[in-house]
């Protein structure tokens, strides 16, 4: 993971005042439609259709518009590389960008394998940063095609969106663009990319799980010399909380470690094997079960002494029941419930909150009601928040 | 009434100033040095018996080289490129509590009484700084209700250090090594969480009530168990909303044998109106240099008076300034069993102590209660004002209609609307003589500033300030470009490359490092 | 309250009734009273009266009592002061004292670079001068004491090292020695170095003894507490360093312009007192303490203290300036990876600028002969002094910057007694050193600087035959 940043930082930097920066723009016209209009079956792109003859416009675009207008400044000094029509192609255009277009929409709708190759061809073309309007399915599209190879920001446009990737506005999202692309913000943090099953999600049944991460320029909100401001690195956080957790440790307890950046720092740090987006256990200072489901984790944790360590995934601040399904109410019983429970965070993460809580839907009401409450989440080297969980 | 002027046509001073080290000029000299007399010299004989070869200093340090007025004109001009107190209204560095440091008494530090005395000299030849450091204790005592203080801390942090310490001795002292947890708010100084993990506590931090603002009563209640050594906080905190429920919190954690050190930093709206001993408080500190009115310094001198119950005496830093009745002479105590020790060196800043003394002494019990009250209406008159007048500025936790001295407030509207950010009005505000601050980190309140009115602003001062403000966030509005790309009337332009500051292999924190890195230079030859 | 004829206070503008009427409607209460009950509950509010002392009217009055009070000081002006042990007396440029007061500098606090351009200009020009004094390529702004600032150094070495344990001198200052101990507590262990006999240097054999790859640094002052020069700097870096250990010099800023600086025998990190340059004695309260390293990151990324550093602005040959790694700091950081990286806040700023000052108006001729100028005094003073048959001067047979220890332990006399008598000579005394180093007994720590004419040191010569009852 590392080396990425090194390599990105050397193409910012490389890029300086006079060169023209690259960037490429992602639009998703139809963006959250789907889950919104409630599609059933396989009529169900015909509805928007429908709905968009009779004049409804497209929210993606507007919100495209919004962002690019924050981008202006840069007019002279960036090329936005991007596809047809209305996938950026219109908007840029409109607001006066140069602008370049490098592929075709295949087939008549646009598709997930659009988005991709768009993505793809972007870093081909050496795009330092991309700009995207979509929601949590756009998100992972982009993910499938670059990885953690090239930073990209999201404005919002799905219904409810679990990704951590998105800014949190069109405005915003242009301003981070801004800052990154002047050189004033040099970190790049990992940011969750959720999947939604969207065809189990038209049913009313959530399965969402963490798909992989996407880097993110990290707004550090700088201000030079005041008496303060700017987040500490989120790296330096996590390797904080690894070592506090790492310290209290004992050989008699079996450790679960649910995915996620934060949580595998811990075991990144014992040097040991991980997987990043899966639920692994530790007994001993050594692995002993990686990438479990439900049924591996019982059958290694029953009549153990446990722990569970989790942190929050995704934009949403979901705790359990959005990307980590297998620790189970089983799971979480049998290791004892609500005590057995350690909760690591950054601050960054707690902050992005804004003040709501972290959240649990392990579909079992009652459990989730015993769950809920105040925990002392670790957010630093002997540094505790006492923070709210609640069902949600 | 006076009248109200925005300064649009104010320009600061830019004088386009080189460093020092480019006036130098070989052979100029600034100042000379007493030289040695004939017999010394004689007597001295050869340098190198006093100063060996091996030590001795081969090449003279690359120091500049600059006449006289030269080097008085160089800063004289950087002082004219900066705005204090003096100079400006200066309401906007919220949690400063930048108030007027009355000249008077300067004149009295200055004084060769106060300027030439030895910390070591014999007590009887420093009965009068003695018994100034004295009766500043008694008077601190009598406003907060503690009952002895002490003024070795040089600064709010280090106050808080000092308390750190005396908690840490006092739970060692009592054989309490199960006790390593100190509880804080969110919302407390940064230092108050830093200088207790020096002392190697663990710190919980408590989150505001997110319509409150207050430390949350749930989580802190929670956050209690037989391991809490301490309390560590501000109140108010830095939104100042006064917390009602702070005796309960010190209640919470006697019951379970912690003590409760008190943050003054915001105490200027509560002198003579709230005495820290009646909320429960075991130790507490004032920023002389804050709420005693010495200047800030450009970051110092400051001093953090703290002061502490009876119970909590013998952990005080040595020495105290003690009065032995019998001789009628103030002495210097350094006989406190449980002493942490010093936390710097000698008694504390001398200046800032007598700049605080006379302060009070002129003002008085209703005089310091006139500070509180003016702080208070000047900070809810200002409020009202933003919100009434300011577009695109809100308040944080809008739930607590008034606050004591000083209010956080947010231009996340302005942000959210105009796309300009609370970053872009401070740059533009210094085009009208002002400053404007933000807040601590954590930003709990986004797009956050702070604006600390104190008691020494006229109603006009207060009212030109908003008309400042109001007239960047209209700007803001109608022309964004304009705030976005200020400041335009200030001392410099606009620094965009931030890699000179975060970037190992381009920060230039000397001038040499600058030369070497960005000019292929040396300092000299 | 009663609302007698009230005074206005001319700090307090609005501090007549019209005006706070006027504020308190647009507030929207009726008496302050009813504002006050509205945010702090009643029950807490302090109802009784504050015992303090009458205030005065006018600024005659106070100026006349306080002055009154300040008189029963005498000072080291009145008295030929010969007190030195971490605050020393130099003499104070007029420009030094100028700046000082300047309003602007005097008043500014924590603006931005854009308008308090020439604070962050004057504080990152102090650093680079006395980048130029040590010979090292960073320098942090000012910290509230040496004391504080050694402190940090050993924290430092630990956390580059991952280290617990250091090892230091016993003849650094006893207030410093204190300060270190409260300081370390409970992370790290300090282990304390003998000095040798006859030198007070470093003990080396007991530091090879004690040096071990558990051990983060070695710190040392020079010149010591007790006035002498470390001539082993050399020797100590190179064991240090064979460990693994970073070595810490403290340092008196006058002493180099004619000594050595510590970068040129391996220290690894530097901190000191900036109080003889261009700052007044004020009691022991004008202190001000600083960190230096190599431009390492390693290094730079553990200073918790600001640094401000330059950088171009969008216009050609123009400088801007702003915090380097400003999320070192705790204002940054709420914790850190391995342990608090410290904290920082208002300390001493005013004395780096004057500090700076300072170093501009002596040049590197000033500095020198600053040094030279010392180091000779003292030696006449020693070699004076000596003739006093029964004294023990110099205690220690090294080399002395400007302080040196006197032994008086063939007298019956105490030191206290001897400083007693020696007022009404008009002489102010050195340290007595028995309390905190009571293997020297009955000795007195005596400093001379550039401010003592031979005929101020033959007055103490003159003065201690008598006392002494000698010659």
């Amino acid at each position: 993971m590392g080396a990425h940043m090194e390599s990105l930082f050397e193409k910012a930097s490389q890029s300086g005042g006079e060169k023209i920066k690259k960037i490429g723009l992602i639009v998703n016209p139809i963006a959250g439609m789907g889950g919104r209009v409630g599609l059933k079956g396989t009529d169900g792109w015909d509805i928007v259709e429908k709905a968009m003859k009779l004049g409804a416009k497209p929210w993606s675009e507007e919100r495209a518009e919004r962002m690019l207008r924050t981008l202006l400044p840069l007019l002279k000094e960036i090329k936005i590389f991007t596809y047809p029509g209305e996938m950026g192609e219109n908007i840029a255009k409109k607001l006066g960008y140069d602008v370049e277009v490098i592929g075709k929409i295949e087939g008549e709708r646009i598709s997930a394998e659009d988005t991709r190759r768009a993505a793809r061809e972007m870093t081909r073309k050496g795009c330092e940063l991309i700009l995207f309007v979509g929601g949590d399915g756009t998100t992972r599209d982009i993910y499938d095609a670059v990885g953690l190879s090239v930073p990209v920001i999201g404005v919002p446009a799905g219904v409810k969106m679990y990704s951590a990737v998105f800014a949190t506005g069109p405005e915003r999202c242009g301003e981070l663009a801004v800052k990154y692309l002047r050189g004033m913000i040099k970190e790049l943090q990992e940011r969750e990319v959720m999947d939604i099953d969207e065809e189990k999600y038209r049913n009313g049944i959530f399965a969402v799980r963490l798909y992989g991460y996407l880097m993110v320029p990290y707004d550090k909100r700088y201000v030079i010399g005041g008496k303060s401001p700017t987040g500490i690195s989120e790296k330096a956080n996590q390797e904080a909380i690894a070592v506090d957790i790492i310290e209290n440790m004992d050989d008699e307890t079996y450790y679960i470690l649910g995915p996620g950046t934060t949580t595998k720092m811990i075991l990144k740090k014992m040097e040991v094997r991980y997987s990043l987006l899966g639920v692994d256990i530790l007994y001993r200072r050594k692995v002993v079960g990686l990438d479990l489901n439900e049924r591996d984790i019982l059958r290694i944790i029953t009549g153990k002494r446990t722990k569970i360590i989790i942190s929050p995934l995704g934009g949403q601040g979901y705790l359990l029941g959005r990307g980590n399904q297998q620790i189970s109410p089983s799971v979480i019983m049998s290791s004892g419930g609500k005590k057995s429970i350690i909760i690591v965070a950054t601050q960054q993460k707690i902050l992005n909150l804004e003040g709501k809580p972290f959240l649990v839907d392990t579909n079992d009401p009652l459990l989730d009601r015993q769950l809920s409450g105040w925990y002392r989440v670790i957010t630093g080297y002997r540094e505790r928040w006492m923070y709210r969980v609640e069902y949600g | 009434m006076g009248i109200v002027k925005l300064r649009k046509n104010f320009h600061q001073s830019k004088w386009d100033e080189p460093i020092i080290f480019e006036l130098s000029t070989e052979n100029e000299r600034g100042i000379h040095v007493p030289p040695v007399e004939r017999d010394i010299e004689e007597s001295s004989g050869n340098l190198e018996t006093l100063i060996p070869e091996s030590i001795r200093r081969k090449q003279p340090p690359s120091l500049p080289e600059v006449a006289q007025l030269r080097v008085l004109r160089h800063y004289i001009r950087l002082s004219q490129e900066v705005l204090g107190v003096d100079v400006n209204i200066d309401i906007g560095q919220g949690t400063c509590t930048m108030k007027y440091s009355p000249k008077i008494n300067e004149v009295l530090v200055r004084s060769r009484k106060v300027t030439e005395i030895h910390p070591l000299q014999p007590e009887d030849t420093v009965q009068g700084a003695l018994e100034i450091i004295y009766n500043l204790d008694h008077i601190l005592r009598e406003i907060s209700g503690f009952s002895r203080f002490v003024f070795q801390p040089g600064g709010g942090s280090q106050a808080l250090y000092t308390m750190a310490s005396i908690v840490y001795r006092y739970h060692q002292v009592k054989g309490n090594t199960h006790k390593d947890e100190i509880i804080t708010t969110l919302l407390s100084h940064p230092s108050d969480a830093a200088t207790a993990k020096v002392k190697g506590f663990k710190v919980i931090d408590i989150p505001p009530d997110q319509e409150t603002g207050l430390p949350d009563m749930d989580a802190f209640r929670e956050a209690i168990s037989e391991r809490t050594a301490g309390m560590i906080i501000c109140n108010p905190e830095d939104t100042e909303i006064f917390n009602p429920h702070i005796k309960e919190m010190t209640s919470i954690i006697h019951e379970v044998g912690g003590i409760c050190a008190y943050d003054q930093a915001n105490a200027n709206g509560l002198l003579g109106i709230v005495r820290s001993i009646d909320l429960g408080f075991d130790l507490g500190f004032y920023n002389l240099h804050k709420t005693f009115s010495s200047p800030h310094g450009c970051g110092g001198p400051g001093l953090g008076a703290v002061g502490v119950i009876k119970e909590l005496e013998s952990f005080l830093p040595i020495p105290v300034v003690d009065y032995d009745e019998s001789g009628k002479k103030y002495y210097l105590n350094f006989d406190l069993p449980n002493t942490i020790g010093k936390v710097r060196e000698f008694y504390g800043s001398f200046p800032v102590i007598l700049r605080a003394y006379a302060w009070v002494r002129v003002l008085g019990e209703e005089g310091l209660r006139e500070v509180a009250k003016v702080s208070i209406i000047n900070n809810n008159y200002v409020m009202k004002k933003i919100l009434n007048e300011v577009k695109g500025a809100s308040i944080s936790f809008p739930k607590t209609e008034y606050r004591v001295s000083q209010v956080r407030y947010s231009f996340k509207k302005l942000a959210d609307e105009a796309g300009v950010t609370v970053e872009d009005v401070i740059r533009r505000i210094t085009d009208f003589g002002f400053h404007l601050w933000t807040s601590h980190h954590p930003w709990i309140v986004p797009e956050p500033f702070t604006i600390e009115p104190t008691e020494s602003y006229s109603k006009d001062d207060l009212d030109e300030y908003v008309e400042g403000l109001k007239t960047i966030t209209q700007e803001a509005y109608e022309n964004p470009e304009r705030v976005k790309n200020a400041p335009f009337n200030s001392v410099i332009h606009k620094i965009q490359d931030m890699s000179f500051f975060e970037d190992p292999e381009k920060w230039a924190p000397t001038w040499r490092v600058y030369l070497r890195k960005h000019r292929n230079q040396e300092v000299r030859k | 309250m009663e609302e007698r004829k009230r005074k206005v206070y001319p700090y307090i503008p609005n501090s007549y009734e019209d005006v706070q009427e006027e504020m308190l409607k647009e507030i929207g209460v009726k008496s302050f009273k009813e504002l006050l009950d509205k945010i702090i509950p009643r029950e807490l509010q302090y109802q009784g009266s504050l015992n303090l002392p009458k205030s005065f009217h006018s600024e005659y009055e106070l100026k006349r009592f306080v002055e009154g009070v300040l008189s029963k000081n005498k000072t080291c002006e009145e008295y030929i002061c010969f007190l030195g042990g971490g605050i020393w007396p130099h003499y104070v440029p007029a420009i030094c004292d100028e700046i000082a007061s300047r309003g602007e500098f005097l008043t500014a606090y924590a603006g931005e670079p854009y308008e308090d351009h020439g604070r962050w200009q004057a504080l990152f020009e102090y650093e680079s001068l006395m980048a130029e004094l040590l010979d090292m390529d960073v320098v942090s702004i000012p910290i509230y004491s040496w004391g504080h600032a050694a402190g940090t150094s050993l924290r430092m070495s630990s956390r580059i090292t991952g280290r617990k344990e250091v090892l230091v001198v016993d003849t650094i200052s006893p207030e410093r020695r204190k300060i270190v101990d409260n300081y370390m507590e409970p992370y790290i262990k300090i282990r304390w170095i003998k000095h040798d006999a006859e030198s007070s240097q470093m003990d080396v054999d007991e530091l090879k003894r004690e040096l071990s790859d558990k051990v983060a640094a070695v710190y040392f002052e020079n010149p010591s507490y007790l006035g002498l020069i470390e001539t082993q700097g050399k020797e100590i870096s190179e064991m240090a360093h064979e460990k693994g250990a970073l070595v810490i010099v403290g340092i008196d800023p006058s002493s180099l312009g004619i000594l050595e600086p510590p970068s040129h025998y391996g220290a690894d990190i530097v901190c000191g007192e900036l109080q003889p340059l261009g700052n007044h004695i004020n009691f022991g309260g004008s202190l001000a303490g600083f960190v230096a390293t190599r431009d390492d990151e390693k290094f730079v990324k553990e200073i918790p203290y600001r640094i401000f550093g330059i950088a171009h602005t969008t216009m050609p040959e123009e400088y801007g300036f702003g915090d380097v790694a400003f999320e070192r700091t705790s204002f940054m950081v709420r914790e850190a990876p391995s342990e608090a990286k410290e904290f920082v806040g208002t300390a001493s700023a005013l004395w780096g600028v004057v500090a700076g000052v300072y170093l501009s108006l002596m040049g590197p001729k000033g500095m020198q002969e600053l040094g030279e100028g010392i180091v000779k005094r003292v030696n006449y003073a020693i070699k004076k002094l000596s003739q006093i048959s029964g004294l023990k001067v110099p205690r220690f047979h090294s080399f002395h910057f400007k302080e040196f220890v006197v032994d008086f332990n063939s007298f019956t006399l105490s030191v206290e007694e001897i400083n007693r008598r020696l007022l009404d000579y008009g002489i102010i005394g050195g340290i007595d050193l028995s309390k905190h180093f009571p293997e020297l007994g009955n000795s007195a720590l005596y400093c001379v600087t550039e401010i003592h004419t031979k005929e101020d040191i033959d007055k103490l010569y003159n003065a201690l035959s008598e006392i002494l009852g000698v010659n």
